[in-house]
């Protein structure tokens, strides 16, 4: 979608006539006023309480004391912190889950709609568990996968097969929650997807079909190499998103059943608002943020995100 | 509809904030309103009418605002420091003590000289578990014991003499005859019994014992009452105790006990036991017996779908041991309105109000007439909680909630241990060992 507006865009046009001109600098006072609403509510909403954030990650504060300052002690904890490497690799082990089975069956969605339907009713149809707040999700797959009253469960027996405890059973806590925001999710990436999939130019698929591509072809040869920009965005938006899975987790396990689902934002609120050490729980999200920045910046490298193959 | 309702009491709370201000000298006709704050749905009516009783006696309103557990205590929190707390809210031994420690509360010591309230009206000795240091942070409103809670029918159908339910053993050896009884009241989907042959453990359709899951490091309902009745204690000493006692071989064998049931198909399995606690398991059949807190009798004294009874906890090596709990009103330090706060708290503290509770039957209130008065009202629609009332009278079956600092760290440390126990994935004395250092790591 960016890039639909980078390459029609006046920048651009001026830039294909050679040497680019300075802009007169009443332009660019123009340009700081109209930014100055968004740049003012980036300070106070997101650059200060960030700074404030790391300020506290210093101290030793539980809320209704005074902060008292502790230099690097909240992260040296941290780092010999068995909980809090577990939340990590328990948060990472959901991350590979729900990107993984998300980003796939979006993908798939994607392509039916694309070569199939353009339906409108179709697309809004798709988006609606997106639609459903998170925590409603959460209480009602509660009750569908309760091992004595749940529906999915009463399927599972109609088959023949074994009732499952699902958010209750240690070894598949974290998966269920993970799938669960997948159903929840897919449609919406896949929405992006298939947004991304319209500025491909219909006539590569022809020439693709005149030389003989199936479907799986034209998909790998073409649709894919084409989305990668669009890929890049998802991803990068949806694993930043699954990063900070919190809500699922509060309402249907409270990090539990023995640690199981005790993710990384979790922990770091069960700290800061059930035990009262915000230093410590801002030393993590502190930590949580760099670990974020250094993923993304991965992401976009790996991926050559700035660069279309469409040109 | 809860943030609103916040919105709105901040607003009344500021609001009565600038009426104060401006009249510094206390006038007569100043119209103070109080707000009140606690958690059980259940008891929002009853604690209604002590309002509006207590405004028609004094002329202070009293505003109550009731929020879930979880909800309350982090509102608590983010309230007290934002300014916008309730004057006087419900508390919890396990949530006092830091509130205390942070200077939240105010010491109501010097308000009871002052009145001379009477300290031996209560049940026991909920009154001192409420005073830290030399200081007072509550006057009790209420107390509650644990009781077995089982299925007549089922109980009926095992061949079981209800009446002998009523002195049931238990040890961690083999059981006693409460060992006997979950076996008899469990039955597998052939109809065979366990303490049958060919009994199938994997095809279990009635459990002799529910499971509860929760319950942190003191598992109130859920095996509080095995271990204490074996000797063992929680603390050094309570309360206040700084070393938890969690190594104890006598924790750890009856933990190891309760474990082989589950192993057994004698006990729910956790996997099973699901996130929505007692009542699906029991309300559908598939738990024959329960023990659970007296704060639940309503839900199943007034249940449809099955008919239960109460019976006492079975006698362990050292007798018949139940933790006894009570919340209590304190007022928050930052009130502006103290000398009201402590009117509204003595009348919560008083037979006045905790008659009218005692009618409604809701909680056993904690003024020892009251709570005998709570019994009869249950007698009344022919409910016997005589399990739950006869330990209370019974100073020597009573144990009190363990009380700490850091209470809330401490349980979820544990919980992750108890989950492991249940899911037959460690053996307790090794589990408990290591959590007791954490916990010890904890109090330090």
């Amino acid at each position: 979608m960016t890039l639909t507006v980078g390459r029609a865009g006046p920048a651009r046009a001026t830039g294909q006539h050679g040497t680019r001109r300075r802009r007169p600098s009443s332009d660019a006072r123009v340009a700081w006023l109209f930014l100055l609403p968004s740049l003012a509510g980036f300070a106070v909403f997101y650059l200060a309480p960030t700074l404030r954030g790391f300020w506290i990650s210093l101290t030793d504060w539980n809320l209704l004391s005074e902060p008292r300052f502790v230099g690097l002690d909240n992260y040296r904890d941290m780092l010999a912190d068995g909980k809090f490497w577990n939340a990590l690799r328990i948060t990472a082990e959901y991350v590979v889950i729900n990107i993984g089975s998300q980003t796939v069956l979006a993908l798939a969605i994607a392509v039916l709609m694309d070569r199939l339907t353009r339906s409108v009713l179709v697309r809004a149809a798709i988006v609606v568990p997106w639609l459903v707040p998170n925590v409603t999700v959460a209480i009602v797959t509660l009750f569908m996968l309760d091992h004595n009253v749940g529906f999915v469960n009463h399927v599972l027996e109609l088959l023949g097969l074994e009732a499952q405890a699902f958010y209750g059973d240690s070894d598949q806590a974290i998966a269920t929650i993970a799938l669960v925001n997948t159903w929840r999710n897919m449609g919406y990436t896949a929405l992006l997807f298939f947004a991304g999939m319209q500025m491909i130019p219909r006539n590569l698929y022809e020439a693709a079909a005149v030389d003989g591509a199936g479907e799986w072809t034209m998909f790998r040869r073409v649709t894919l190499p084409l989305l990668r920009p669009v890929t890049v965005l998802v991803l990068v938006v949806s694993v930043i998103g699954s990063f900070q899975i919190f809500d699922t987790v509060a309402v249907t396990t409270k990090g539990g059943p023995a640690d199981a689902t005790r993710v990384i934002y979790y922990y770091i609120y069960q700290k800061a608002f059930n035990e009262f050490h915000m230093g410590y729980a801002a030393a993590m999200a502190a930590t949580l943020f760099a670990i974020l920045i250094a993923l993304t910046a991965t992401q976009m490298r790996m991926l050559r995100a700035s660069t279309s193959d469409l040109r | 509809m809860i943030r609103k309702s916040i919105a709105l009491l901040a607003l009344a709370v500021s609001a009565t904030a600038c009426g104060g201000g401006s009249g510094e000298t206390p006038k007569a006709a100043e119209k103070v309103t109080l707000t009140y704050s606690l958690w059980d749905p259940n008891q929002l009516p009853a604690y209604q009418e002590c309002a509006t009783a207590f405004t028609a006696a004094s002329g202070v309103q009293v505003k109550i605002n009731q929020q879930g557990w979880e909800d309350y205590w982090n509102g608590l929190t983010t309230a007290l420091v934002s300014g916008t707390a309730p004057d006087v809210i419900t508390n919890h031994v396990a949530y006092y003590p830091e509130l205390a420690a942070n200077n939240q509360l105010l010491d109501i010591q010097p308000y009871v000289d002052r009145d001379k309230v009477d300290l031996k009206q209560y049940t026991g000795d909920l009154a001192s578990l409420w005073v830290k240091d030399g200081k007072r942070y509550g006057l009790p409103q209420d107390w509650d014991t644990i009781a077995l809670v089982y299925n007549v029918k089922s109980v009926k159908d095992a061949k079981v003499d209800p009446a002998g339910l009523k002195d049931l053993t238990w040890n961690p050896t083999d059981g006693g005859t409460f060992g006997e009884l979950i076996k008899k009241l469990t039955v597998d989907s052939n109809g065979k019994r366990g303490d049958e042959a060919g009994f199938d453990k994997s095809k279990v359709a009635t459990y002799g014992w529910g499971l509860e899951q929760g319950g942190g490091v003191v598992g109130q309902t859920q095996w509080s009452w095995m271990a204490l009745s074996t000797g063992f204690q929680y603390l050094d000493k309570n309360p206040f105790g700084t070393d938890y006692k969690l190594d104890d071989p006598r924790l750890a064998q009856t933990l190891t006990w309760w474990q082989d049931q589950m192993k057994a198909g004698y006990v729910m399995p956790r996997q099973e036991a699901g996130r929505l606690g007692l009542e699906p398991m029991m309300q559908t059949g598939k738990a024959a017996l329960v023990p659970d807190g007296s704060w639940r009798i309503g839900t199943w004294a007034g249940s449809t779908e099955q008919k239960f009874a109460f019976a006492p906890l079975p006698k362990g090596p050292q007798g018949r041991k139940s933790i006894i709990n009570g919340l209590a009103p304190s007022i928050t330090a930052a009130t502006k309105h103290p000398d009201q706060a402590w009117q509204w708290v003595k009348f919560l503290g008083s037979p006045a109000c905790q008659d009218l509770v005692a009618k409604r039957a809701v909680v056993f209130p904690a003024i020892s007439a009251a709570a005998t008065a709570a019994a009869e009202s249950h007698k009344a629609k022919g409910v016997d909680v005589s399990a739950f009332t006869d330990i209370a009278a019974d100073p020597a079956s009573l144990s009190y909630y363990p009380i700490t600092g850091s209470a809330n760290e401490i349980n979820t440390e544990a919980q992750a241990v108890i989950d492991q126990i249940q899911e037959l994935k460690v053996a307790p004395a090794d589990a408990l060992r290591q959590l007791d250092t954490r916990i010890a790591d904890i109090l330090k």
